[in-house]
């Protein structure tokens, strides 16, 4: 049967020694206890075992930094916002614009290494994907590949994936698609899914 | 071994934190927020979904917009992307909007658990509490239980150990929460004054099947816990098997193998001792479980009577903290140079999940050989984030400047080229837009006498110039007729001009029809050229107003910008350097801490290693 009451080392010689980690058996289930309730999101602190009692002053003072911090974040997101407004101005007009979009079909693993598209027969994007990416369109990610400048009229978009399928057999899609540009932005959705017979499909969404 | 365990912290770390909402793609700017969103790029992530939902509410049917279908999970995203990004103040904000709006049950209930998320973080427990009572069960049982292991979380926070129990039990089965719940059942009980129960559930805890790497280490700390309570208790053999449950490669195993070498100590068994000790003293000497079994160890050799070989270990020890004293102090230099500030912001390192431990293993870095030690610090971890992302700012605003700059010189550049050539344009374009409109006006009064001679036939406007002349040669004629004298001859004429006359009108009446067509098809091509015509001024007029927006009325606005880039810089600057001294502060303290203990270890390695030496001496002598 577990007996729990508390009982004291009798080792004379390392108490001094043991009292720089447990000074006593309730520092030493303090320390242990400390930060012991699992919170999601802070984890380390409870791993690590330590834990560490800071004066009340210093908290408030990283308080009202961590505030300063969040305001300063607001508005440099703000200036984002205006910023990047400012550039799709200046940039990409919107009688001009296109946009290129690359989306996964829903509930699809594919794993693409590379993507390449042509516009009239100009390569205007070239794109290795990283893990991360990989996974982010996987979860229902839109990525935005390509942003620039045509004409109005009709054009021509061709689009090239490579990378692996889930039965870690390699595959290169390739796929033609013509569409026209007028006079609003031009927002050219690919949606890449793995075919029926073990290939790859490649559809062109128009939003 | 470091490696595994700080790449578990941060697994752990991450793995807890909740999904993302929404997954949907049919608004592609929405999709893109969240493209970033899963890559945890959240400044970029917000930056796309305030500046799509910001175009979202300034169309003006809202309806038609390809947000709308996805308007509550796109205002719940961006009160869940700014949590992420620690904007707790504004996320707070955006997640009790989204509550005050027309949402889905479940989206309002997923909300509301985030919201309640933001009090506990925040140390607000009794209002997190407030929130959750708000909440009616959601039908996802995986939020279903999120929000019961909060409540216990926030119950235990409040003091209420008894109805954290209560919170907890049902969660004992929950999947995703199992080893999480059944740890914390255990602290509950504890708290609540229950030690049997509690031993009895850290003992299930320490148990329980671990699927991934985050259960391991709670599996591991459960069993260390019980292990500690056993040995406190003085159940020496059971605190060693329990100790024993704890993988020799998990994190906490540095600890596991200590406390296990004291409770062989406690329990007089110093040759049992030797062993954890052993294999603990070999491992990072920057683990202060590892400095002090360098210690430990000596000491058990010594009670075992094999002073030489405490000797030799107490000599390695007093050499071994030399070194880390030297690291220490190394540190604290670097720390005063503004090192660790640099090492910390290392970019390359920054690409790694585990740059914690990229950061140790960086040549020349000593600043970074105790980081690991100082993230136990919750105020410490707080400090790195807000420093690493008013990095990020900094970084940010300086490229921003730039950016201003090469826009400036484009809107430059513009001028330059459409300044001159726009009057002259204007002057052209005048010219031709006054001969358009005749033209089309006269198409459109010929379209109107077409439609009206359907209603009512006018022949004779169909008559060809040719007819037209011939007609005024008969008109010309029967005057000339008329100004001669009556004759038989004049009368002849006159007969034989209406025999023309009616002839011609003949023609006309009988091809009226035909004519009429003909005229509509005439129309019908003439309309292809006029759009082709309206086509190519409108795209003139496009042109032209594009030439205009390319470098007019920006002036105002970068002045605007740049200053407001300036001074958010400025600012970023300044607190960038006060978390920095912040951090440095804490790291320093933390690092001299460390050094003292050491310094300690030293000494007292030292008159251990006389002592020894003595002894050994002695038994030799004898």
């Amino acid at each position: 049967m577990i007996r729990l009451t508390a009982k004291r080392s009798t080792n004379r010689v390392f108490r001094g020694l043991r009292s720089h980690q447990f000074t006593s058996a309730e520092r030493s289930r303090a320390t242990l206890l400390a930060g012991s309730m699992i919170t999601a999101g802070a984890l380390i602190g409870m791993l690590a075992g330590v834990a560490t009692a800071e004066p009340a002053a210093r908290a408030t003072s990283a308080k009202s930094l961590d505030e300063q911090v969040q305001e300063i974040k607001s508005d440099v997101l703000g200036i984002a916002a205006e910023l990047g407004n400012l550039e799709e101005k200046l940039l990409y007009p919107s009688n001009t614009q296109i946009a290129v979009f690359v989306s996964l079909e829903d509930g699809d693993s594919v794993d693409v290494s590379a993507a390449q598209i042509t516009i009239d027969g100009k390569l205007v994007a070239h794109h290795i994907y990283s893990f991360k990416e990989v996974e982010a369109l996987e979860k229902g990610g839109v990525q935005r590949i390509y942003t620039g400048n045509i004409p109005s009229g009709a054009h021509q978009l061709d689009v090239v994936f490579s990378g692996k399928l889930r039965a870690g057999k390699d595959f290169e899609s390739q796929e033609s698609f013509s569409f026209n540009k007028n006079v609003a932005p031009k927002l050219v959705g690919i949606k890449l899914a793995s075919g029926a017979v073990g290939g790859t499909t490649i559809k062109l969404e128009d939003w | 071994m470091r490696r595994v365990l700080v790449h578990s912290l941060v697994v752990c770390a991450m793995a807890t934190l909740p999904a993302v909402a929404g997954s949907n793609d049919e608004d592609p700017f929405f999709g893109e927020a969240l493209f970033h969103a899963y890559q945890g790029q959240y400044f970029e992530a917000l930056e796309r979904l305030d500046s799509e939902l910001a175009q979202h509410y300034e169309v003006d049917e809202r309806t038609l917009d390809s947000l709308y279908a996805q308007l509550g999970h796109a205002e719940f995203s961006v009160g869940d992307f700014e949590l992420r990004y620690r904007m707790h103040g504004r996320a707070g904000r955006a997640i009790r909007a989204v509550l005050e709006g027309d949402i889905e049950e479940s989206v309002r209930a997923d909300a509301a658990y985030r919201l309640a998320q933001i009090h506990f973080q925040k140390g607000q427990s009794k209002t997190a509490l407030e929130v959750l009572n708000s909440i009616e069960a959601p039908a996802d049982k995986s939020l279903r239980d999120d929000i019961a292991f909060l409540r216990a979380n926030v119950l235990l926070a409040l003091d209420q150990p008894d109805d954290a129990i209560k919170a907890l039990h049902p969660l004992q089965d929950a999947s995703s929460l199992q080893s999480f719940s059944a740890y914390n059942l255990a602290i509950a009980l504890l708290e609540s004054g229950d030690s049997k129960g509690a031993a009895i559930q850290l003992d299930r805890a320490g148990r329980l099947r671990a699927a991934n790497r985050e259960d391991r280490a709670i599996r591991d700390k459960s069993n260390l816990v019980l292990g500690a309570l056993l040995e406190e208790a003085g159940e020496y053999t059971q605190a060693r098997n329990t100790l024993d449950r704890i993988r020799l490669s998990g994190p906490f195993s540095n600890q596991a193998l200590l406390r296990s070498g004291w409770s062989e100590v406690s329990a007089e068994k110093f040759d049992r001792a030797v062993v954890p000790w052993s294999i603990l003293s070999k491992r990072d000497s920057t683990d202060a479980a590892v400095q002090e079994a360098k210690l430990a160890l000596p000491f058990a050799f010594s009670k075992l009577n094999v002073h030489s070989r405490a000797a030799v270990l107490y000599e390695n020890a007093v050499s071994s903290f030399g070194g880390e004293l030297q690291k220490l102090d190394a540190s604290l230099d670097s720390i005063k140079r503004g090192e660790f500030l640099e090492a910390l912001e290392r970019e390359e390192i920054r690409q790694d999940k585990d740059w914690v431990v990229l950061l140790r293993s960086l040549p020349d870095s000593p600043e970074t050989f105790y980081l690991i030690s100082l993230m136990a610090s919750h105020e410490f971890q707080t400090g790195l984030q807000n420093y690493l992302d008013l990095a990020d700012m900094r970084r940010r605003l300086l490229r921003w400047q730039l950016s201003l700059d090469a826009f400036e010189d484009m809107i430059q550049i513009r001028n330059a080229y459409y300044a001159p050539r726009i009057p002259q344009l204007d002057q052209q374009f005048r010219k031709l837009d006054a001969q358009m409109r005749v033209r089309l006006e006269q198409r459109r009064h010929l379209e109107e006498r077409l439609t009206k001679m359907l209603i009512s036939p006018a022949p004779n406007l169909l008559a060809t110039s040719e007819e037209h002349e011939i007609e005024s040669s008969l008109d010309g004629f029967i005057s000339k007729i008329a100004r001669a004298p009556k004759t038989n001859e004049t009368d002849a004429l006159h007969v034989r001009v209406a025999r023309l006359r009616g002839v011609l009108k003949w023609r006309l009446e009988m091809e009226y029809h035909e004519r009429l067509t003909m005229s509509h098809d005439h129309l019908r091509d003439l309309n292809a050229h006029v759009l082709a015509l309206q086509q190519q001024y409108d795209s003139f007029v496009r042109t032209r107003q594009a030439a205009s927006h390319s470098y007019l009325g920006y002036d105002a606005k970068i002045s605007r910008l740049r200053e407001e880039v300036g001074n958010s810089l400025e600012k970023v600057i300044r607190l960038r350097k006060q978390q920095g001294n912040m951090l440095e502060a804490v790291a320093s303290r933390e690092l001299r801490v460390r050094r003292d203990r050491l310094e300690t270890y030293q000494n007292k390695a030292r008159f251990a290693f006389a002592d020894s030496y003595d002894r050994a001496s002695n038994q030799r002598s004898k």
